[in-house]
């Protein structure tokens, strides 16, 4: 890849309004649509079942409606052969063994039996720990992500990769909840991981620019900036690459289980690179980031005798 | 010199790569279908029973690939799953009460790395198929229970130590004594003090003659802790039971219990066995008292009216002539007329007992109160209840036809499986406080076996790209990058044998992430090294350089990625916490490959010597 020399800095605002319109468009739809929570976080039944052939959808939605799980909503999973039964919590009704009944319900009146897959029921109270422990993770690692960005850069710096962050997180759920995938421990571990791979990138970066606050003279901030995300640039496109390649695996070959997991990183890994480029930088500039900022502290008084 | 690794440095990459190799070889043998049985009791399998069970084997002519018999427990491996579970279930006719079956999957590793220490992964449930129950353990009920004991232990206290009471009842959380005399009190302060000094006393203004007693804050703590300590020891023993083998079980946070038993299908018998707390109590019969007067809400004193099968009443006596906790042995069997019946054994204070009563009660009728506590969650009106029933019935009633002590059967069950869960429940030992399974993840054996081949082919895939691409780009430079993927591959896969940690589904994705990352370190350097090269620098200084300089990045970006997979690990739970700590080793792991392992390669290639062009 030649060097390239692309005004990323200077033309800022098309990216900003960019950025700015997208978060705006996601945080809307979050807010319209939600996220299809999983039972991880809701609590509830879930069963997966197998059959030798094609499952046929509307009989065994009628089944169970007979058998009295109406709410069970039924589609298939990766395969005709596989069928997904989800079931909320249901009131006055035993939650333990609940999934023993449906599966007795369903392979009652058929031939070949479904053989069972897997089963996941969670209880409210887990559901509600689960959904407290993901929400403190996020919290706990922004935290020290601030605290760890801010001790090896400056304040500014760790403001402004955080914002890229959120604006990755942010965007990315938005498509999540566009798409209406059902967002579960997996798909949080994903977003968790985005959250490491977008600041990866958003340092090296930062580093960079640092270097040049140290190196360059006779330039603008502004300029130094320019300089530091063009010369990275080869090395970020390469690296996203590499992660893509990899996740377009996952997503074809991994499974129906790891499909969201892989959806948000893709996305994600696609955000992160656009954010490192075009928004990490621009933000810390306009929170007034100097070389200034990370000049080695000078003893008071010491460099008033150097003045010629 | 200066692209010139010191010997310590070469030796050390040499070191650490032959060390990784070594352990993780042993993921690349498979396992094999075997059964494992076992003693349930305290001594160990002898040689002779172990002979019996291959000779057993052998005579059904299945054909056995190996027979271990190494601490205590014999391990016969079998060709293919329908053999195994043909073996299994003969054994299970064959080798009688003492002993359990189980199914496992023996790794082949071979001797000398078993020798060394060095294990195949550990695979999470999503992988091998199996059971995740959390079980939560019922506080409130474990603490009432004691106040009950309480309650029980005081009165029979009172009435040995000659004070006399007029009533000892609960009543608003204090159990409230009501002496028949004020100037008694003294004596009773002073029994307090010596035999229940858990209780906190109260004496109240109001009523002289009365003293309230609470259960100490200290002694809740104590209940609690107990409680959980128990209900884990009742569960291993029901999970022995069972014939689970490699079971786990933890203790989760407060009052949680985590069981996973790896390889079991029957989901429903596995959720009866847990979480059931029936046990049995025996009781003689009120005959003194009419049963219809205690039906119209008038029962005697000393009995309480409980009701038989059929819906009939019955008086029993209030006090207990024998409870689970004395049962040392139950098994289950016919009785000479061919009803379900479970055989008991009891201990030396149980016997005793039980010798004594039935010798003065000849003739007289003993009836038999089978217990149980059903638990479950429910939601009414979208609050969350915990609904909790004590269901007794009397299961019995017999004429106490001679003495007995030791040694005796109950019938009066409703059928073989009941009497077989009832013995191996009363085996097991009861919970000290009632569960709730809060939590439930099973995974069928064809699910985990299509988790692993499709992380498989996905990592495969995942990895032949990124390395092709790197080749593309980077030419030889990208060719030893590659080579440092796959030290880095083979280093996360040893530390994950060595640590035995679990690896799960998001586990894989984990490690196929960390392809992708990993190479990360592996463009920073060599990006450095053209621009340094574009910069005018001669090769070596450009390799030196470029080295130099991106450390201090990759240092940056691979902290702030481990704070996140720290975090995780720390949040996570299951199959979550695989996948972060595939995440925490491949980064340190690649900071290692990354760096050193190539520098040490490009040393070899391009150091000490002029070189003048890079295959960059």
């Amino acid at each position: 890849m030649k060097l390239t020399n692309i005004n990323f800095i200077g033309n800022r605002n098309i990216a900003l309004i960019f950025s700015s319109l997208l978060s705006i468009i996601s945080i809307a739809s979050l807010a319209v649509n939600g996220l299809q929570m999983g039972i991880d976080f809701t609590g509830g039944t879930l069963i997966e079942v197998g059959y030798q052939k094609a499952a046929d959808l509307s009989v065994l939605r009628s089944t169970l409606d007979e058998a009295g799980f109406s709410d069970a909503t039924v589609q298939n999973f990766g395969t005709a052969k596989d069928v997904l039964i989800r079931m909320k919590l249901q009131e006055g009704v035993s939650s333990a063994d609940l999934s023993t009944k449906v599966l007795d319900a369903i392979n009652k009146n058929t031939v070949t039996p479904a053989s069972l897959r897997r089963v996941e029921f969670v209880g409210p109270q887990v559901g509600d720990d689960l959904t407290e422990d993901g929400f403190l993770a996020l919290l706990y690692s922004t935290i020290g992500i601030l605290i760890y960005v801010a001790w090896r850069f400056e304040w500014k710096f760790s403001l402004g990769a955080v914002i890229a962050t959120f604006h990755d997180v942010i965007v990315t759920l938005g498509v999540f909840s566009v798409l209406g995938m059902e967002f579960d421990l997996t798909v949080l571990a994903a977003v968790l991981a985005l959250i490491g791979y977008s600041l990866n990138d958003t340092i090296v970066v930062y580093d960079r620019i640092r270097e040049s606050f140290l190196t360059l003279r006779n330039k603008t901030t502004e300029e130094m900036m320019n300089y530091s995300v063009n010369i990275t640039l080869s090395r970020t496109i390469m690296t996203s690459l590499t992660v893509i390649l990899v996740l377009v695996s996952l997503f074809f070959l991994g499974g129906e289980v790891i499909h969201g997991f892989s959806v948000v990183l893709l996305f994600g890994v696609f955000f992160g690179t656009y954010s490192s480029i075009f928004i990490a930088s621009p933000v810390a500039l306009m929170l007034g980031v100097s070389p200034a900022d990370l000049m080695p502290p000078v003893k008071e008084g010491e460099h008033i005798d150097h003045l010629p | 010199m200066q692209n010139h690794f010191p010997l310590w440095k070469n030796s050390l990459v040499l070191i650490v790569f032959t060390i990784a190799l070594v352990y993780a070889l042993p993921n690349l043998y498979g396992e094999d279908p075997s059964v494992q049985v076992s003693s349930t009791k305290s001594e160990k399998m002898g040689q002779e029973k172990a002979t019996q069970i291959e000779s057993a084997i052998k005579t059904a002519g299945v054909a056995v690939k190996a027979f271990e018999f190494k601490g205590g427990r014999v391990l016969a491996r079998l060709s293919n799953t329908d053999d195994q579970l043909k073996v299994a279930d003969l054994l299970r006719d064959n080798v009688g009460g003492d002993y359990t079956v189980a199914l496992n999957l023996a790794p082949t590793t071979p001797g000398w790395l078993q020798a060394i220490g060095a294990d195949a992964m550990y695979l999470g449930l999503d992988l091998r198929g199996g059971v995740h129950f959390l079980l939560e353990v019922d506080m409130d009920a474990a603490v009432k229970q004691a106040e009950e004991r309480y309650n029980d232990d005081i009165r029979l206290a009172l009435r040995n130590e000659k004070i006399r009471y007029q009533s000892v009842a609960k009543d608003s959380g204090y159990i409230k004594v009501k002496l028949k005399a004020a100037e008694d009190k003294p004596q009773f302060l002073a029994l307090l003090g010596k035999d229940f000094r858990a209780l906190d006393v109260t004496e109240p203004l109001q009523a002289q003659d009365e003293v309230w007693l609470k259960v100490s804050v200290r002694e809740e703590k104590e209940i609690k802790k107990f409680a959980v300590a128990q209900n884990m020891t009742t569960l291993r023993n029901r999970v022995n039971e069972l014939g689970v083998a490699e079971p786990v079980i933890q203790q989760q946070g407060e009052n949680r219990i985590m069981v996973q038993l790896p390889g079991v299908q029957d989901t429903t018998r596995a959720k009866e066995i847990l979480g059931t707390t029936a046990t049995l109590e025996y009781r003689l019969v009120d005959v003194e008292h009419d049963v219809q007067k205690a039906v119209e809400g008038h029962p005697p004193v000393g009995s309480r009216l409980y009701y038989e099968k059929n819906g009939q009443p019955i008086l029993l006596n209030r006090q207990i002539i024998v409870t689970g906790d004395q049962i040392v042995d139950a098994s289950s069997g016919m009785d000479q007329d061919g009803r379900a019946a479970v055989f008991i054994s009891l201990n030396g204070v149980g016997a005793a007992k039980m010798g004594k009563l039935t010798q003065a009660n000849i003739g007289k009728p003993m009836a038999v109160v089978f217990i149980e506590y059903k638990v479950d969650t429910r939601i009414i009106n979208g609050e969350k209840v915990r609904h909790k029933e004590k269901v007794e019935k009397v299961i019995s009633v017999a004429t106490i036809q001679g003495v007995f002590s030791k040694r005796f059967q109950t019938t009066g069950l409703d059928s073989p499986q009941e009497a077989r869960n009832l013995s191996l429940l009363l085996r097991a030992g009861a919970l000290a406080a009632p569960v709730d399974i809060v939590e439930e993840r099973t995974v069928g054996p064809s699910l985990g076996q299509d988790n692993i081949d499709k992380g498989f082919l996905s990592f495969i895939v995942g990895f032949v790209l990124v390395v092709l691409f790197m080749a593309v780009y980077y030419k030889l430079f990208g060719m030893i990058a590659n080579f440092a993927l796959a030290f880095n591959v083979v280093i996360v896969v040893a530390i994950l044998s060595m640590l035995q940690a679990t690896l799960t589904l998001p586990g894989i994705a984990g490690i196929i992430l960390t392809v992708g990352m990993s190479v990360d370190a592996n463009v920073l350097i060599f990006e450095r090294v053209k621009e340094e090269i574009r910069n005018g620098n001669s090769p070596q200084t450009s390799i030196f350089i470029g080295y130099e300089k991106a450390f201090a990045t990759i240092l940056d970006s691979h902290v702030t990625n481990l704070v996140v997979a720290i975090v995780l690990f720390a949040f996570g739970t299951g199959s979550v916490k695989g996948f972060a700590v595939t995440l925490i080793i491949g980064i340190l792991s690649s900071m290692f490959t990354a760096i050193t392992g190539t520098r040490m390669v490009i040393n070899w290639i391009y150091g000490d010597r002029r070189v003048e062009k890079l295959s960059i």
